[in-house]
């Protein structure tokens, strides 16, 4: 356990995301176009994308987005894959060298089916989290960005327009995309600790801090979600995988377990919202987040806009036809969209949210995936 | 001739301005003073004085003036006054030194080495008078999930309850004087172990009911009218011991509160003699349980000890709703001298360890923390959520509210601010409307200072502290002491 001695890095933020309601895939320019917009809330030392709908032809798979530092923790992480997966595909992220970003870690994408005899009794996605986890605290040089279905995250260190230039987003055709530019205090040259943060098909970028970090993290801990990076978006991410997936919760309820309403609000609601409230508050009071905080939380149905209990952090949200916003500033928006039908300002604790409406779709275009360099054996059944 | 005649340890010097009202000789219940009919002056015999200050502040002329007996002794580090004077007493007496209140020993003192964060920049600080703060906790065993049902939660406004100071060791004011505080600010005291007086009955929402080795006063109607129930295996002052009260307190009102006749010893045998085990530990969480139709959280304290984290463990697996930790520096209204100083751990270190244990063993929610020993101020009781307990409870600091002077001299039944004793003419010299009025003071007072420091800390409810230790750096802490804690070291 590294919890108990940790460098925790404070950051400020940009924070956006941009979803087509009916499915309708678009490419990562107009995310980028986006987030430029708020350059002066970060400084360099941070930017990420997540996308959602980009790889169709492989929607069945976990899409497995890697950053290793070094030879040896992909050789180890590959075979540590192997052992779990059906390796259905694998290749470095095609990247594009450009004047902005100079330096990179190793970065690798694997499109993964967890071996059928060892799913047989547990839960799929429970495996796919454990076995995140594992590389994540055991493999020296691994981490994994991103690890949900049909989805992926794109971060490093360095503006976020420039990182979609380095991962040549605009190549890429997604529903629903979200972005982040970070402000943090001190230089970390590490990838991993850009944002979004992932864990499935979940992706939270999150522009604030949170004072409530220990508790939460010890928490979750407890909960087998050991807390490594140090970073709010870890637990926020955590958090939200817990609550929505494995306890099943409602978004409101969500909502109200991570920006709690205040005791003096819940004892003067109706008896049964009371009662409800309070036994959601009494249970999981750890997960209470406390803090400022704006931040976008999207898997593959939704995109959410929370803001904390106080709202100490901005958030807007806005929505034209099939479209809809969320992001730090207006004018970010009306970059992309001058003339939406509405906007939306976030209140504490109520989310601002969009869904799918065509489930099944889930991106139409979807993106070409064989630029990058393929593992031998390439697309095939070497696992037997 | 042997050398057993110390002289006293405080001197008294009543000066020109005393006009002999004779007051001091009837405040002081040590009888210091007496009135020389022939000098027509007060004496006052120096060597019964235990400097609780009852005569200082009622003289009406401000003629006392009460100081330190300082007389030379060899400066010698190990063979100082205090322990040449207990050696005296002991071969004097042949008896065992009996004492009271917490340790006054110098064992280092966590508290005054933990220092707490504040926001700067990047994370605003929060202004308790713009936002609310909230501090209410809920003591009681939470569930895994939403979907299972929740445990019997006892709602407490503040993370602040008094400690278990039975009837009988403190008068019935005190208890009154306790629960109209603990009413008043929505929080709980603890009745001890001896029984619930017929006129503290009404304050049973507001209590903790105690099941000791003694079993006084326990019958179903005792256990149905507290708000939780608290088996008590150890207190702090005094671990691996029981109690004895003995037979001159027990009068009628305690005879009837405790079940037992009038005159007889109450003796509280150290083990309970029903309880041998962790499995006995069980059966009688359970029997409560039973009985009170698990409507109410049941909880256990014990003293903090080098094995409380497996110890702790183990009573929440047996069912306890809440474990209640007494540490090292818990108080007592009689405790022999040589196990208050010597025997037990800090509650700093003990909470850290059990908090930790409980997380690894993955069961920390399926119990309360309740932190006790030593706990002096809003900045104490912060500081040992952030450690990872749920609440603080507090005695010695409620009985300084009502005008206890720590004279350690409780165990006599002479407590000149009526506070630990059964005198009458000394129990009415508190008035529990006065006195529980006080004691809220602290409460809401605390209470501010609480919200005060969580708003420096950007954190609006005191539930986003707990087990917080990032939020906690050590200062003059070696690096053992650290790691237990898990805190580090001030500047990192
Ligand atoms: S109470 Fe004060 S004034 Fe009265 S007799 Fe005592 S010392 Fe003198
Ligand atoms: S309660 Fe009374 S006897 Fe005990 S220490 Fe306080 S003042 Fe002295």
């Amino acid at each position: 356990m590294v919890l108990e001695f940790y460098q925790k890095v404070p950051s400020g933020c940009a924070i956006a995301g941009i979803m087509n309601t009916e499915a309708m895939s678009f490419s990562g320019n107009k995310i980028m176009d986006c987030i430029e917009v708020m350059h002066d809330r970060s400084n360099g030392l941070g930017g990420g994308f997540a996308s959602y709908g980009i790889y169709p032809d492989l929607k069945d798979c976990y899409a497995f987005h890697l950053i290793y530092d070094d030879e040896p923790s992909r050789v180890e992480t590959e075979q540590f894959l192997r052992k779990y997966f059906v390796m259905v595909g694998g290749e470095t992220i095609p990247t594009r060298n450009t004047a902005k970003i100079r330096t990179s870690p190793m970065l690798w994408r694997y499109f993964l089916k967890p071996m059928e005899h060892l799913v047989e009794e547990i839960d799929e996605e429970e495996f796919v989290v454990r076995r995140v986890m594992e590389i994540n605290t055991g493999i020296k040089g691994a981490f994994v960005s991103s690890s949900g279905k049909n989805m992926g995250v794109f971060k490093g260190v360095g503006y976020p327009e420039d990182i979609g230039e380095f991962f040549m987003l605009e190549e890429y055709h997604g529903y629903l995309w979200t972005a982040h530019g970070r402000f943090p205090t001190n230089t970390s040259a590490w990838w991993g600790g850009a944002h979004p943060f992932s864990l499935l098909d979940w992706s939270v970028v999150h522009n604030g801090e949170i004072s409530s970090y220990g508790t939460n993290a010890r928490y979750l801990d407890t909960q087998g979600y050991p807390c490594t990076l140090e970073t709010d978006t870890e637990v926020i991410t955590y958090a939200v995988d817990l609550l929505m997936r494995k306890h099943s919760l409602s978004l409101k309820d969500m909502a109200s377990v991570l920006a709690a309403p205040f005791w003096d609000k819940i004892d003067n609601m109706e008896p049964s919202v009371k009662e409800h409230l309070t036994k959601l508050r009494i249970i999981y009071k750890d997960l209470l987040l406390n803090g400022p905080f704006g931040v976008i939380i999207a898997n593959t149905d939704m995109m959410i806009g929370l803001t904390d209990r106080i709202k100490l952090r901005p958030l807007i949200a806005a929505q034209k036809d099939n479209w809809y916003y969320i992001s730090t500033e207006e004018a970010a928006i009306r970059k992309i969209e001058p003339k939406p039908e509405e906007y939306t300002y976030s209140h504490a604790g109520k989310p601002l949210y969009a869904t799918l409406k065509n489930k099944d779709k889930k991106g139409d275009k979807g993106t070409k995936i064989s630029q990058g360099a393929r593992l031998k054996g390439e697309l095939n059944d070497d696992n037997k | 001739m042997i050398t057993n005649n110390f002289p006293p340890k405080y001197k008294l010097n009543i000066n020109e301005n005393c006009n002999k009202c004779k007051r001091c000789a009837k405040e002081c219940s040590f009888d210091v003073f007496t009135f020389d009919e022939t000098e027509n002056n007060i004496v006052a015999y120096n060597k019964n004085c235990v400097a609780c200050r009852r005569c200082v502040l009622t003289c009406p002329q401000n003629a006392i003036e009460l100081s330190e007996n300082k007389i030379a002794f060899n400066s010698h580090f190990n063979w100082d006054y205090k322990t040449q004077n207990d050696i005296h007493k002991q071969s004097d007496t042949g008896a065992k030194l009996l004492t009271s209140v917490g340790t006054g020993l110098s064992h280092k003192n966590i508290f005054d080495h933990l220092l707490l964060d504040a926001c700067q920049v990047t994370n605003p600080s929060i202004d308790p008078l713009r936002e609310p703060m909230e501090l209410r906790t809920f003591v009681g065993r939470k569930s895994d999930n939403i979907s299972d049902e929740i445990g019997p939660q006892l709602q407490l406004e503040t993370p602040i309850v008094f400690a278990a100071m039975s009837f009988g060791a403190l008068s019935l004011n005190v208890h009154k004087a306790l629960g109209n505080a603990a009413r008043k600010a929505g929080t709980c005291m603890n009745c001890g172990e001896g029984g619930l007086h017929p006129d503290m009955v009404e304050y049973g929402p507001n209590t903790f009911v105690q099941v000791a080795s003694g079993r006084f006063g326990i019958d179903k109607e005792y256990l149905e009218s507290g708000a939780a129930i608290e088996i008590k295996i150890g207190q702090g002052a005094k671990p691996g011991i029981g109690g004895h009260l003995p037979g001159e307190k027990i009068d009628k009102e305690i005879s009837k509160t405790r079940m037992i006749p009038e005159g007889s010893d109450a003796i509280s045998p150290a083990p309970h003699h029903d309880i041998y085990s962790i499995e006995d530990l069980e059966n009688l969480i359970y029997l409560l349980k039973e009985v009170t139709e698990y409507k109410k959280p049941v909880g256990v304290k014990i003293s903090a000890v080098h094995n409380a984290p497996a110890i702790a463990t183990g009573i929440v697996r047996a069912g306890a709703d809440f474990v209640a930790v007494d540490g090292l520096k818990g108080g007592t209204g009689a405790t022999p001298a040589t196990i208050r100083d010597n025997v037990g751990i800090p509650i700093e270190l003990a909470i850290s360890s059990i908090d930790k244990r409980l997380r690894e063993e993955k069961i920390r929610h399926k119990a309360s923390i309740i932190a006790s020993g030593g706990i002096r101020s809003s900045a104490d009781i912060l500081k040992i959520i952030a450690l990872g307990a749920d609440c603080a409870s507090i005695g010695t600091a409620a009985l300084i509210a009502l005008g206890c002077t720590v004279c350690e001299s409780c165990h006599t039944n002479k407590c000149a601010w009526g506070i630990a004793t059964q005198k009458p003419e000394l129990t009415k010299r508190l008035d529990p409307e006065e006195g529980g009025e006080r004691v809220y003071n602290l409460l809401r007072s605390w209470s501010l200072e609480m919200k005060e420091l969580l708003g420096s800390l950007g954190i609006t409810s005191i539930e986003s502290l707990k087990g917080n230790r990032e939020r906690l750096r050590a200062l003059d802490l070696d690096s053992y002491t650290m790691e237990t804690l898990g805190v580090k070291g001030a500047g990192r």
